[in-house]
């Protein structure tokens, strides 16, 4: 018995050191919590359309892979944590969360955007597509189809988003060359280095004139 | 990222005295640039006001004039006939910035908002007089490959990183703002501010105040025009210089020449005595040169920068040739 096994046992009704300091912490953070929160958190101005205050929960109203969703969301989640915690789509990347890599691009409203960079409370009455949301049933997107097609990952952490951004990069007519598709697929980082192939699979479904 | 309270004033009012009452408040549309200091604990407010519903989205050209709402988005600006008409260096130099995603995000009053991405004003472990005014500069004396060589002074280097506001300090626009005393227009060279002793504003808006658009008037830039960004990348990079280069020629004359820099300054770079050696002259290389030359007459370089003087007045002959299509 190691003397710490011993120090334990001699005394059975003191909670151990670990539960002790997580007491603690529960604590603490209660009267952190307490301290932050100012006794009139938000004023609620007449006209406001909506409001939530620090530790609240709002309600929000969104469409997402064509099912309707009425969330309840602190003001500081973002809509890819909201996709990747609440709702358990996590075909939704996180890579830098930052802006900077387009691992978690989704649509909304039919656009590309960076899920990172946008809160899931901006997003009242709008419609999400993610990377679950793009194959009809079974039935693979011509553009998944294209990615396997032309090795168009290795890792395949950054191809939720590539797919995403290449969807979008076609119907916004960005598609018309590789010199094009490079330029206006350069939000989506690929560590891998898959880029000639992600290309070429783009052109493929450009040229192939499917609907997407 | 810090908790903070949220709200979705229903009128530009209600926003302006949300913003005006709480000195912690910030006003967010894109959330591209605010976001992203928030979760670097650059910034922290406590609440947000969302301005994304208020009725500011509007493109219409009227009276010689083209009015942008500040909440109409980047890649919509760039892409809308009418800009791509009369105003191309607008066009090409919103899409020379960030990445579609970031441009189907990012507005028009948020993209003047954006704050410098030094990266001693991004680390909070660092000396900042912007980001914390008092505990000096980290890039003076540090890694100051990216800095200013143009209007820096001893409390801060940085640089001003939009390419959109380059293309609007060329092309002469107003900015439009609402506050609680009423409204005012801000000529776009006075709305940005040069760092001096108070580099933690980047800006002359006063307090409350909220820009609700930007103004262009109709201008002869519709056929000679170039925006030049050399980066360290091919795309999605910040520049490093970027030239808004517009020429009015006729015959083979310049009747009147913009030009401005960005990468270069805490604020866009107007250069007003190359422009004025250019009217009259006629659009060749020499005398491009001869305007790049004066152009870079005021800089002043950092242990890690000088590079940059070379390169702005490259990129002005590359960007005036490009424009003039010679």
């Amino acid at each position: 018995m190691s003397q710490a096994d011993k120090e334990q046992s001699s005394c059975p009704g003191k909670p151990d050191k670990h539960e002790a300091r997580r007491e603690f912490l529960r604590q603490s953070s209660a009267i952190m919590a307490l301290a932050l929160a100012p006794p009139l958190i938000v004023k609620a101005g007449e006209h406001d359309e909506a409001i939530a205050g620090i530790f609240e929960k709002m309600p929000v109203n969104m469409e997402i892979n064509g099912k309707a969703y009425r969330l309840s969301v602190e003001p500081r989640v973002t809509l890819l944590d909201l996709l990747r915690e609440q709702l358990a789509l996590t075909g939704t990347k996180k890579g830098c969360d930052h802006g900077q890599c387009g691992a978690c691009t989704v649509h909304v409203n039919g656009q590309r955007v960076n899920s990172c960079l946008t809160l899931a409370v901006m997003q009242e009455g709008k419609k999400i597509t993610t990377i679950e949301g793009l194959a009809a049933g079974d039935q693979l997107h011509p553009m998944q189809e294209a990615f396997i097609k032309h090795d168009g990952f290795q890792c395949g952490y950054c191809t939720p988003g590539q797919i995403m951004s290449a969807v979008a990069c076609i119907r916004e007519g960005h598609a018309g060359s590789p010199g094009e598709i490079r330029e206006f697929m350069s939000g989506n980082i690929c560590r891998c280095g898959a880029y000639d192939n992600i290309v070429a699979a783009i052109m493929e479904v450009k040229q192939g004139g499917q609907s997407v | 990222m810090n908790q903070f309270s949220y709200v979705r004033p229903a009128s530009q009012k209600a926003a302006i005295d949300a913003i005006f009452r709480d000195n912690t408040a910030r006003f967010i549309a894109g959330g591209t640039n605010l976001l992203d200091l928030m979760k670097n604990g650059v910034t922290a407010p406590e609440k947000l006001v969302d301005i994304n519903r208020l009725p500011l989205k509007d493109i219409r050209f009227s009276n010689n004039i083209l009015h942008l709402g500040a909440t109409t988005i980047n890649s919509e600006v760039a892409a809308h006939p009418l800009v791509k008409t009369h105003f191309p260096l607008l066009s090409q130099a919103l899409l020379a910035g960030a990445s579609q995603q970031l441009r189907n995000m990012a507005t028009t009053g948020g993209n003047m908002m954006q704050r410098t991405r030094c990266s001693y004003f991004y680390d909070i472990t660092m000396p900042c007089n912007k980001r914390s005014p008092g505990t000096g500069c980290g890039a003076i004396g540090g890694i100051n490959r990216m800095h200013a060589i143009f209007g820096a002074s001893d409390q801060c280097i940085a640089v001003h990183p939009s390419d959109m506001c380059i293309a609007l300090a060329a092309l002469d626009a107003t900015v439009i703002v609402a506050g609680p005393k009423g409204g005012r227009r801000i000529p776009f060279a006075d709305f940005h501010r040069l760092p001096g002793n108070t580099p933690e504003k980047d800006n002359n808006l006063g307090k409350g105040e909220l820009i609700t658009g930007v103004e262009i008037p109709a201008n002869p830039f519709t056929r000679h025009v170039y925006y030049l960004k050399v980066r360290d990348r091919a795309s999605y990079a910040f520049a490093l210089v970027s030239v808004a280069a517009a020429l009015d020629i006729s015959g083979s004359t310049i009747r009147q020449a913009r030009l401005a820099l960005g990468g270069v300054a805490h604020k866009p770079w107007r250069l007003y005595e190359a422009e004025k050696m250019l009217t009259g002259k006629a659009p060749t290389e020499e005398n491009f040169r001869i305007a790049a030359t004066v152009a870079t007459r005021s800089a002043a370089t950092f242990q890690h920068n000088a590079f940059k003087v070379p390169m702005a007045q490259n990129s002005i002959i590359t960007a005036l040739s490009k424009a003039a299509a010679i």
